[in-house]
Formats: C-alpha cells, sequence, structure tokens
C-alpha cells in the first residue's frame, strides 16, 4: 500500500512538469504584453520598454522559465505583476469560497443524486425513472449563467428571499450568513453534476441488480432496501467516486463562471482577471495549482476504492 | 400606492429573514460604525498611481494621499495641502508653504523634503510631469514647510501641471516612498490624505477597505471637486469590485451595497424605475470617444482618406448605438470638451458630415486604392466594441475593405504599440475614450504632433506641434485661447482622429448616501450615509 | 458545467442482440434515436437553409434597438438594434459548425493518438503522461487562457475547445486498442508479419468506431455549451459573428431589461444540445451494449 502510494506520487512529478512547461510556453509565445496593459493609456513606447525591462520580461525565455522552475522548488509561486503580492498570497485570500463552495457542490449533489440514481434503477422504467433520465439529460444542456441569472431573479429580487451575491466565511460571520449566501451558487452549480452522478448511479446500480449475488440476496427474502443499501450501492461505489474525482475538474470550470455570476471572492475570477490582464505568474500558479489538486483528489480517489470494495488491494 | 405599500411590505420581509437567518455578531458590527460600501468602476489591481495611469488607481490614490494644488469645478487650480504661494515677478521662481497639521499616516509631519520627492517621481512618469521638469532649474527646500521652484523660462502651466485633476497626479508620498525607482512599484501606502488604506483587508480582484484618518485636518474651505475641504463623514468607504454588471445591479438594488459608480447606461431604465435609488450624472465633463487611425500606415497615412473616413462618422450612430438612452449623451464638434474654456467651433465641418454619399464622394477623391483597414475591436470593453463595429460598418458602406479583428484590451494596448505594417502585427485604427478632463487643453497627448513621443497613430504635424509648445509658454487666457483653436484647427485639418462624440456615465446610489462631489473623478470624501 | 459533458457512463440496458434484429427494427426499438436524430435534423435544416430568408443578422440599426419581439422583429433586437431572430437562425449554423468540428477534430486526432499509443509500447508511456498533463488542466481554463493569449477567431475557439477533449478520447481508443490486440486473429496478423499501419487499419480501427460515434455526440453537445460559456466569460468567437453564445453574452446586461436577446438563444442552443445528447444515448445503446460500458 505505502509503496503504491509513493510510487503514485512520485509518477505525479513528471506530469506537473508537464503542465508546467506547456503553461509556460502558451503564455510566453502569445501575444499581449502585460507591460503595455500596466503602462496603460499615457504612455509612450519608450515607457513600456521600460516596464518590460524592470519585469524581467526581455530576458531569453529560457531564462525566465529556469527561473520560475527555481522558484516552484521552493514553493514559490512568483510575484503578481499587478498586484505585486506574491501568488501563493492570493491564491491563500481566495481559496475558502472556492473550496466552500466545491464542497457545498459535491455535498448537495451526492445527497441528490446517489438517491434519485438509485431509485431511477430500482424502479427502471417507470416514471420516475424516465423523469431521472429527462432531468439528466436536460442538466447538461443549460449553460450555468443563464441557471444562475434566472435564481437571482427570481429568488433576490422578486421574492427577496436570499443575498443577490457576496460570500460570507463561516468562521468570521457564522453559520447563518454563509449558508444564506451560499445556497444560490451551490444549487447553480450542482445542476450539471447532479445530471451526471444521476446517470452514473442508475448505471452502475443497474449494473449490479443483475449480479448473481443480488439475485440470491432477494431469493433468500431480504428486503428490497438492504437488498439496495447494502448489496447494490454499496458495489456501485468505486465507479461513482470515479466520477465525482473526474467531476473536479468540471466543477472548477463552472466555479469560474458561478463565482462570476455571484461576484464570489475566489480562484475563478482571480484567474480570469488575471489572463484578461496578462498577469503571467498568477495564471501560470493558478493553472498548475488546479492540475496539483485534480491529480492529488484523483490519487486520493485511488486510494479509497480499498474502502468501498475490500477486493482491491494496492 | 398600491406598489408603494407592496414594495414596503417586501422590504420588511427583506429586513425580516436576515434577521431571522443572520448572526447577531454580523449586524451588531455594521451599526458600530458608519461604512460607504461600493461598486468602483474597476478591480484595483495596483496600488502605485504614479506607476499606472489607471483610474481607479488614481482614485484609490485621491482616497489615502493628498495633494499639494487641487482642481476645483470650475477646472481652476486651488491650494490644497499649499497654504500661501509667491510667484516673482519675472515668473521664475515659485514659492510654495504647506499649510499646518498635515501628518502622514505613520505619525510625522509632512516636509518640504517629502514633497520635493514625490514630485520627482511623477515628473518622471507623467506626460505633463516631464514637460513641466524640462523648465526646472531646482527644486528646494530652505525650511521644512517651504518649497521653491525655480525655472529656466516661464511657464504657463506650473500650478496647472501639479494641480492635475487625472492620471498621473502628482500625489504627495514621505520621502522614502518617493524614492522608489518611478518604474517599479512602491510597497508602502502611507499618505497624508483623509483615508488609510488598510492593506490587511485587501483581497485584489474583490475587495479594497479604507479607513478614516482621524489625524486629518481639512481645510475650511466647502469641498469642489479635488480643492477645498476633504471631510471624511464615515468611518469606512469598502470597495467591492462586480465583474457582472447585472448582479452589481441587483445588489444595489438589495441594498447589499450603497453606491456603483458606474452601471452600464443601459441598466438606468431599471435602475431609475426603483424609488430607493437615485441615478445621477457626477462627471459634467463626461468622456469623448475616439476613433484612431494610425498615420503610419496606408491608407490612413493619408490625410484625405483619413478625413473622408471622419466625415462618415455620425456621431447620433454611435452614442445611440453604444451609449443608449439621449440623455447620457451629447454630439461635440470641438476637440476639447464642450462646456471646457477652451471649446470652440473651428475645423469642425469635417466632423460634423456625418453623411455616407459625401464620405464616398471624399474618398473618391482621395486615391484611396482598395487597402483594407485593420480595425482592432476590444471585446472585453462594451463601449468600444460597439464604436468597432459600427465603424466597420460605415467604412464598409463608403467603400473601403474593413477587417474587423477581435481580441481584448490587454491585447490590444500591446498591438497598437507596434509601428509595423499590418502584415508583421500592425494595425489601422482603433477606438478609446479620454475622460473630458484629460483632453481638456492642447497639452493631452492625445492631441500630439510629433510621431517620435506622440501617441498611438503617431500623427505628424509641426505647425500643430508649434501651436502646442506656445500654448505650454502662455501666460494670458486670450493668448491661450488663441492657441487653442489654432491647434483644433490642425487636428481637423490633418484628421488627426475621429471623436464620436461626449456621453456621461451616472453614478446610482442609494438614497441614503449624501454629500456626493461633482467631478470628473469620483472623490469619497463629504460623502455620508445616513 | 460543459465543458467535460461527457458523461462517462455505462448504461447495461437490456438490448436485443445485434444480430437477431434487422437495424431498422433497432433503431425502432430505441425511440431516443429518433427523436434526437429529428430535433437535431431541424436544427441542421435551420441552420443550413434558414440564413437565406432572414434579414441580415449584423445590420446595425441603433434607432431601433432593444425592440420586443413583435410584428417586424419576430425575437425583438438587441442593443445594437440587429434583428435576434436573424441572429439566432445564423447561430444554428455557427454552433452547430462549432459543435461538428470540436467532435470531429478531437475524435480525429484522439483516434490516431489513442492507436499509437495503444499499440506502441515505447511511446504509451510519454503519450499518456502528456494526455495525464492536459487533463489536469480544468478545461474552460485552458481554453480561456488559449483563447485570449492567441486571439479570437472561430478557428482557435475550434481548437481551444478539442485541446482538452483530445485526451479523454485517446484514453478510450486506447483501453479498445489494448483490448482488442490481445485478440486471437490481431495476435495472428502479427506473428503472419502484416505491417503495422495495416494492422491498425484492418484490425484495431474498426473496432473503435462505434465506441467513436457515440463519444463525437457528447463531444458535440459539449462544444457547443463551451462555446457559449466562453462567450459569456468574454473569450469566445469574436463577437461580430452571431453565435448563440455571443448573442448571449452580448445580452447579458440586458437580462432583466430585454430578456428575449437570452431567451431566444438559450432555447435554440438547449434544444440542440438536448438532441445531440438523446442522439448520443441512443447510439450507445443500440452501437454496441458492450462497448457501451467502457465509456
Amino acid at each position: 500500500m505505502l509503496g503504491y502510494v509513493i510510487r503514485r506520487v512520485l509518477a505525479t512529478i513528471p506530469v506537473m512538469v508537464i503542465v508546467a512547461a506547456f503553461v509556460f510556453l502558451m503564455l510566453r509565445l502569445s501575444p499581449g504584453d502585460p507591460a503595455s496593459v500596466i503602462a496603460g493609456d499615457y504612455a509612450t513606447a519608450e515607457d513600456i520598454a521600460r516596464i518590460r525591462e524592470q519585469l524581467g520580461l526581455n530576458e531569453p525565455i529560457l531564462v525566465q522559465f529556469t527561473k520560475w522552475i527555481g522558484g516552484l522548488a521552493q514553493g514559490d509561486l512568483g510575484t503578481s505583476i499587478f498586484t505585486n503580492l506574491p501568488v501563493t498570497t492570493l491564491i491563500a485570500q481566495r481559496i475558502e469560497p472556492t473550496i466552500m463552495l466545491t464542497l457545498t457542490t459535491i455535498i448537495f449533489t451526492v445527497l441528490v443524486a446517489v438517491p434519485l440514481g438509485t431509485i431511477a434503477a430500482w424502479k427502471a422504467g417507470s416514471w420516475i425513472d424516465r423523469a431521472v433520465m429527462v432531468f439528466s439529460v436536460a442538466g447538461f444542456s443549460v449553460p450555468v449563467f443563464v441557471l444562475g441569472y434566472i435564481l437571482i431573479y427570481v429568488i433576490s429580487i422578486k421574492l427577496q428571499w436570499l443575498p443577490v451575491q457576496g460570500y460570507r466565511s463561516m468562521f468570521e460571520h457564522g453559520v447563518g450568513p454563509f449558508l444564506r449566501h451560499i445556497i444560490m451558487p451551490t444549487l447553480t452549480l450542482s445542476v450539471i453534476f447532479i445530471a451526471l452522478i444521476a446517470r452514473m448511479t442508475r448505471a452502475s446500480v443497474m449494473e449490479v441488480l443483475q449480479e448473481d449475488y443480488v439475485r440470491t440476496a432477494r431469493a433468500k427474502g431480504q428486503s428490497e432496501l438492504k437488498v439496495l443499501l447494502s448489496h447494490a450501492l454499496r458495489n456501485a461505489a468505486v465507479p461513482i467516486v470515479t466520477v465525482i474525482g473526474i467531476g473536479i475538474a468540471l466543477l472548477i470550470g463552472g466555479v469560474v463562471v458561478t463565482e462570476s455570476v455571484y461576484n464570489i471572492p475566489g480562484l475563478g475570477r482571480l484567474v480570469l482577471d488575471a489572463v484578461l490582464a496578462r498577469d503571467y505568474p498568477i495564471i501560470q500558479g493558478l493553472i498548475l495549482f488546479f492540475s496539483f489538486i485534480y491529480i492529488l483528489i484523483n490519487l486520493l480517489i485511488d486510494l479509497s476504492y480499498t474502502l468501498f470494495d475490500p477486493r482491491i488491494r494496492y | 400606492m398600491l406598489s408603494w405599500t407592496k414594495r414596503k411590505f417586501l422590504t420588511a420581509a427583506a429586513v425580516a429573514i436576515p434577521l431571522a437567518l443572520g448572526s447577531f455578531g454580523a449586524i451588531g458590527e455594521a451599526a458600530a460604525e458608519k461604512v460607504l460600501r461600493v461598486i468602483p468602476h474597476a478591480d484595483l489591481k495596483n496600488l502605485d498611481p504614479i506607476w499606472t495611469t489607471a483610474y481607479i488607481s488614481r482614485n484609490h490614490g485621491y482616497l489615502i494621499y493628498d495633494t499639494l494644488f487641487a482642481m476645483d469645478e470650475n477646472f481652476k487650480p486651488q491650494p490644497q495641502m499649499v497654504d500661501t504661494w509667491t510667484k516673482s515677478d519675472d515668473g521664475l521662481t515659485w514659492t510654495f508653504k504647506l499649510r499646518d497639521g498635515l501628518k502622514w499616516h505613520d505619525g510625522p509631519d509632512v516636509t518640504a523634503e517629502d514633497c520635493i520627492a514625490s514630485l520627482q517621481r511623477w515628473g518622471k512618469r507623467d506626460g505633463m510631469g516631464q514637460a513641466l521638469f524640462e523648465v526646472v532649474e531646482s527644486l528646494s527646500a530652505p525650511d521644512a514647510k517651504t518649497i521653491v521652484m525655480k525655472l529656466k523660462q516661464p511657464y504657463g502651466l506650473v500650478l496647472e501641471s501639479i494641480g492635475k485633476i487625472s492620471s498621473n497626479v502628482p500625489f504627495m508620498m514621505p520621502k522614502r516612498m518617493a524614492e522608489t525607482d518611478p518604474f517599479k512599484q512602491i510597497e508602502e501606502h502611507i499618505g497624508s490624505g483623509p483615508f488609510m488604506f488598510s492593506k490587511e483587508d485587501w483581497v485584489p480582484g474583490s475587495k479594497v477597505v479604507y479607513k478614516k484618518n482621524p489625524n486629518y485636518v481639512p481645510r475650511s474651505e466647502p469641498a469642489s471637486a479635488a480643492a477645498g475641504g476633504k471631510v471624511a463623514k464615515v468611518d469606512r468607504v469598502e470597495w467591492t469590485y462586480f465583474p457582472d454588471q447585472t448582479t452589481a445591479m441587483n445588489a444595489l438594488i438589495s441594498g447589499e451595497v450603497d453606491y456603483f459608480e458606474a452601471p452600464a447606461n443601459d441598466l438606468m431604465p431599471i435602475l431609475s424605475a426603483n424609488q430607493d435609488i437615485t441615478v445621477e450624472i457626477n462627471d459634467p465633463l463626461g468622456n469623448i470617444g475616439f476613433a484612431r487611425f494610425n498615420h503610419l500606415l496606408p491608407p490612413f497615412d493619408n490625410a484625405k482618406v483619413r478625413r473622408a473616413a471622419i466625415m462618415a462618422m455620425k456621431q447620433e450612430d454611435y452614442l445611440a448605438g453604444a451609449v443608449g438612452d439621449q440623455q447620457f449623451w451629447k454630439t461635440c464638434y470641438s476637440v476639447f470638451p464642450c462646456g471646457t474654456p477652451l471649446d470652440n467651433d473651428v475645423g469642425s465641418d469635417v466632423m460634423k458630415t456625418g453623411d455616407i454619399d459625401k464620405a464616398k464622394a471624399a474618398l473618391a477623391d482621395s486615391g484611396y486604392d482598395g487597402t483594407p483597414v485593420v480595425i482592432m475591436q476590444p471585446t472585453d470593453v462594451p463601449i468600444l466594441s460597439a464604436f468597432s463595429l459600427i465603424t466597420a460598418e460605415k467604412l464598409r458602406k463608403i467603400g473601403m475593405k474593413v477587417d474587423v479583428q477581435a481580441m481584448d484590451w490587454s491585447t490590444l494596448t500591446s498591438r497598437r504599440a507596434k509601428r509595423e505594417p499590418v502584415a508583421e502585427g500592425g494595425w489601422n485604427m482603433f477606438h478609446t475614450w479620454w475622460i473630458g478632463a484629460d483632453v481638456i487643453d492642447p497639452m493631452a497627448i492625445a492631441f500630439s504632433g510629433n510621431p517620435a513621443k506622440g501617441w498611438f497613430g503617431w500623427p505628424e504635424d509641426a505647425e500643430l506641434e508649434k501651436a502646442r509648445t506656445a500654448f505650454a509658454a502662455a501666460t494670458t487666457v486670450e493668448a491661450k485661447k488663441e492657441l487653442g483653436m489654432k491647434v483644433q484647427e490642425r487636428l481637423w485639418a490633418i484628421g488627426a482622429s475621429g471623436q464620436l462624440g461626449q456621453f456621461f456615465t451616472p453614478v446610482a446610489y442609494r438614497n441614503n448616501v449624501k454629500g456626493l462631489i461633482k467631478s470628473p473623478v469620483q472623490f469619497f470624501w463629504n460623502m455620508s450615509v445616513e | 458545467m460543459s465543458v467535460d459533458a461527457n458523461p462517462q457512463v455505462a448504461e447495461p440496458e437490456a438490448v436485443p442482440a445485434k444480430a437477431e434484429l434487422s437495424q431498422w427494427a433497432i433503431i425502432r426499438s430505441h425511440p431516443s434515436i429518433i427523436i434526437g436524430g429529428i430535433l437535431l435534423g431541424i436544427m441542421i435544416l435551420i441552420g443550413v437553409i434558414g440564413p437565406l430568408f432572414t434579414a441580415d443578422p449584423i445590420a446595425l440599426n441603433p434607432i431601433k434597438r432593444l425592440k420586443p419581439p413583435q410584428g417586424e422583429f419576430l425575437f425583438g433586437t438587441d442593443f445594437l438594434g440587429r434583428d435576434v431572430f436573424a441572429r439566432v437562425v445564423h447561430g444554428a449554423r455557427i454552433s452547430l459548425v462549432v459543435g461538428l468540428a470540436v467532435s470531429g477534430i478531437a475524435v480525429f486526432i484522439g483516434l490516431i493518438v489513442g492507436m499509437i499509443s495503444g499499440y506502441i509500447r515505447v511511446l504509451d508511456a510519454i503519450i499518456m503522461r502528456i494526455m495525464d498533463g492536459l487533463m489536469s488542466i480544468p478545461a474552460i481554463l485552458l481554453a480561456i487562457a488559449l483563447i485570449s493569449l492567441s486571439g479570437a477567431t472561430l478557428t482557435t475557439v475550434v481548437i481551444a475547445i478539442v485541446v482538452p477533449e483530445v485526451p479523454r478520447v485517446v484514453r478510450l481508443v486506447r483501453s479498445v486498442v489494448l483490448t482488442v490486440r490481445e485478440e486471437p486473429y490481431v495476435e495472428a496478423a502479427i506473428a503472419a508479419g502484416t505491417k503495422l499501419p495495416l494492422i491498425l487499419y484492418r484490425h484495431i480501427l474498426p473496432n473503435t468506431i462505434a465506441p467513436m460515434i457515440v463519444q463525437a455526440t457528447y463531444i458535440c453537445g459539449s462544444a457547443m455549451l463551451t462555446e457559449s460559456i466562453l462567450g459569456f466569460l468574454g473569450a469566445g468567437i469574436p463577437p461580430e459573428i452571431p453565435s448563440w453564445g455571443n448573442i448571449m453574452a452580448e445580452g447579458r446586461t440586458y437580462f432583466q431589461l430585454s430578456p428575449w436577446i437570452i431567451f431566444y438563444p438559450g432555447i435554440a442552443l438547449a434544444v440542440t444540445v438536448l438532441s445531440v445528447n438523446i442522439l448520443g444515448d441512443g447510439l450507445r445503446d443500440t452501437l454496441d451494449p458492450r462497448i457501451a460500458r467502457k465509456m
């Protein structure tokens, strides 16, 4: 087990290097120049050249890359060109809302989607099944921002039940304000995720229900609920958890849009603003950070298989 | 009346529900101090108003720094940190005495040495500053409160320069900060202004917090634009940046913020219809739309082609399409904003034409050879994006070939610096706007006629440059007016740029906000929340 | 969100064995193919011939801006006075082109890379590490970065949506190849000295076609959604081109004042993506339930 973990962790290093090199080259070979954005409307070409020099953007790409990788090895993601703050500080400032939104979305999704999918599989062919399937296709078909606007208009403006925007930290402002601000973004972000997980759950549970041991259990007269919970769902856990892992990447994409619509000061906005301003260190640092998180979560998920399925051993 | 009752009921519900759900702490905290919650026009990315010209950094500067002179609402420089000042009869020696009670946020008194260092740093970055320092022979501080400026020759814009209202504003900083390389950002944010920057609360991309400076001594005069007494009437000013206009508007409607600095004009029908919200035009000068040609490349290296293109530009079409509601724009054919001292009518017939057929005829006479026009369209700036589409349509109608290239603003800003041919990454046209205060006189870089030092587009006209230089040296109002007209005449004669009219961006705020100062720049002193 | 909206899901429905039924009967037993196919057909028809019958989608008319749907303007006008109906109809063409181009290119590249990776052991490790790396970057971020950095054109948008899709196709193809290459007839062909390209072409490729068709439909749907989100984030196709994403993105400031600007393209997009997804589900169940399980 431990050997496997170490091997897996080591295997992520080349992947991270590939991501780092890819992102770095993509940025440096593209048009657009932070120096000219900084210099602003009044600047002359000479001013821009001066600023480029100050920022070290005139050095050969290889030198810039080596410096950046050298910093990375020491846990330094670089310094934002515009705000002059370390990228790690910026990430630390913004990470809480994003983590919280991701967590509430995953929790809400699992709470809704797994029972839905299980019931749909159990009652395959019934109207419940059809409804779940229709929802799971439709959930993929609505742009997130349209959903967000509709929710804001109906719930916040017309009904005035919840605030329009913003984020309140659970630790600073208490659970009440936290929940009031996170409900709508969570709902918005969950729809597509629920669609995905419900489909997955339905399919996996249906497959398990056709297995011999489930038939045996049913033949032995075990209650349907017990069959569903202790056999079907348990055995369907591995594929479900796998999809949640894959869904993380999807979720991070959704976070960018949701954070824009609900004005949540999270990482998604940070990276989008950085792209528009060409703040290279932030873009590089954040993409690398996201892919690191993705790899980490999928590693954890692989390891969690042993929990769900005792047959899997590393 | 019925709707009023319903609104009342909904408001009551809106208060009751948060009370039920909200924690006690948050509400107690809100009651303790007066907070002005603001949606600024942009994200404050950068804290050094000398290093960058971004308007948002300038507004940040006005909160925490003070200035020696400041422009009043009639665009006249008035002493701000300066108490008394004298000018020698030959106009070469200027003496400024600082007023009492000026202190940096970290304690020490403001000294003349600090101010000199600040002026020098500004003079290395700002266009007007550079022009001023070309005639400055020396700056000295005979005592802690006196600044003496000696000039090589008389100069007409000394106070206009150091009392400049818009970017880069010569803000006064402590000497140690002002000694930072002007091309490097300052590391500290200590000023002597009415508010203090709260660094620990700063979340770039989202939130900026300013706290009242308890030691600030405002002038006794009433506030008038940047001049007069800067009285902080709230304990905190909180900026929360909203990337999404619809969400920002809804936050104002629901009372989650108090003040919305730059709502899109098209949100006005909804905002004005709301009885809790006041919509007001705060900047009397507004913004001036510009269609900029690249004078180095064909087809716009030919003044006749440029003038033909200008003739096709009907200001009404641009303003109606990009700005919308007519109460927020007006046509203006003077190169200096209408309603300012140099506003005039010389040579502007070409801009007034606004006629496709006449433009077509003019183009036919110009010798245009069918070279395509590359228009850079900044898709993340809605007004400029619309300007670009409108120009493209008009130029096509008069018989030009047009290639609209979409990009974001930051790509545009780097590409417009290229003087190379189109094939090597060059360009023919882009659109922008200047705030009125920035193009108020011929010294604006937008009016430069010297391609070596001038602004993107690089027009070349010796007569224009001569008139601009003479303007800087002119010391009487009449001479300045005369030279202003000369500059305008040249600008239209060479078709330097198309001007797309004057448009105003209203601010919107909840009715409990009082004390807004009329000015081209957003200030936060004198404003209170009741 | 969209990006990765390919439901990587097994659907082990009881499907009659292929050999026993004619193709028509198979299709008939899966009404989703018919429903999805008809809906998609209608949208394609609109995209192909619709633009011939509408007003100019980019003609500006500032005086008639933000007019609600009625009379002359069936779907109203937008903030520049352009006809929303004309724009939505033209948008069908663009969104379908984006969807089809992305799915076609992603599947094509994925097929080649996946077959090479699955068959040539030496390259496998390297290719799969690169694919892992690409897959770990959130697709929407990658697309935003690629587009805003290399300039927004239809081509760059298609490329930017293709890049993050490729690794998923590669993985799928590779897994099929790994299974097939162990089959006796392939081993026999290798033993007989058949050249590698021929083996790939004759034995491996046919086995990947069914799952690829299904995968392509999902990619197509998700690409159209991604395009709209990129438009919303301000990093999409040049705004002069009326894609549904652009129409909605431009209309978002007017969401409460002039909701029709978002409403009509939104409905069109949802119906199209829905039809593609329904069609995909049907095809997956029909073509081969065994392979469907791998997806």
